[in-house]
């Protein structure tokens, strides 16, 4: 079959991951990956950003898929079902939107900025090599490193069930999957 | 004359468990499935032989490979 540029955004994403190791700024990019689907749900009313041009999708394919890292297991049923999918939803963009509150703050001077990737919204860890002192505003490097946070905890979570079930498991729970198939669903109403 | 039943293989989507992630489309061989409007995939039970591709890829594992007769 042959390959559309879009099957190579796999490497965007891995581009993503590793640029955030040696610069937190460029976590701004990843917005793309929240305000594309979005855009294209509402405007359009479909997945095309899940079915064609989602990088992480084709990054977990790839490694899992064809190099052979994934069990290829079903998922447990509890994976596809609404109440997971939906409360994944809630629960990620509640920590999204308290991410958003700590980058305010910093904004606002209460806090200092933390230089910090928070992984699996527990683990702390130290990512002070990627901040370089500049004159860019405190609230703009926290976000970087709040965004950078939720991408990183998504891949590592993606990963795992990459390893356990299939591939693409991330897919099943993907909170913007789950959103932009729940705005199609508006959108469309009872034609579909 | 006795007409002659046919079995063969197609592959069904659970349609509202699906999460139209587009991952059988991309491996069917014939291009047998598509996702409607962004909510679930649907097979084209013309062009399906029921090579069972899209139900390995499948994610969700929601595709299953039934056997009908024709």
């Amino acid at each position: 079959m042959k390959k559309s540029w879009y099957d190579y955004l796999w490497i965007a994403s891995a581009l993503y991951l590793a640029l955030g190791f040696f610069n937190i700024l460029f976590a701004w990019l990843g917005l793309i990956c929240f305000f594309v689907p979005l855009i294209i749900a509402i405007m359009r009313g479909n997945k095309a950003y899940c079915n064609r041009y989602c990088g992480r999708g084709q990054f977990f394919a790839l490694i899992g898929g064809r190099f052979g890292l994934s069990r290829k297991k079903d998922p447990p049923k509890f994976l596809k079902s609404k109440w997971f999918r939906y409360g994944f939803l809630i629960f990620f963009f509640t920590m999204f939107f308290l991410m958003l509150w700590n980058t305010w703050l910093v904004f606002d001077g209460v806090r200092e900025l933390r230089q910090v990737v928070n992984l699996l919204w527990t683990f702390k860890l130290p990512w002070h090599w990627a901040y370089h002192e500049s004159a860019i505003a405190p609230w703009v490097v926290q976000f970087g490193f709040g965004f950078y946070s939720v991408m990183l905890t998504s891949t590592v979570l993606g990963l795992i069930t990459m390893l356990l079930f299939k591939p693409r498991s991330w897919c099943v729970y993907c909170p913007m999957g789950t959103m932009t198939q729940l705005i199609c669903k508006v959108k469309h109403g009872k034609n579909v | 004359m006795r007409d002659k039943i046919r079995q063969s293989k197609r592959a069904e989507v659970e349609q509202d468990v699906c999460v139209a992630c587009g991952c059988c489309v991309k491996v069917c061989p014939l291009s047998a499935i598509s996702i409607k409007r962004g909510v679930y995939a649907k097979v084209d039970t013309n062009k399906c032989i029921g090579c069972s591709k899209c139900a390995k890829e499948c994610p969700a594992s929601v595709i299953m490979i039934t056997e009908v007769s024709e």
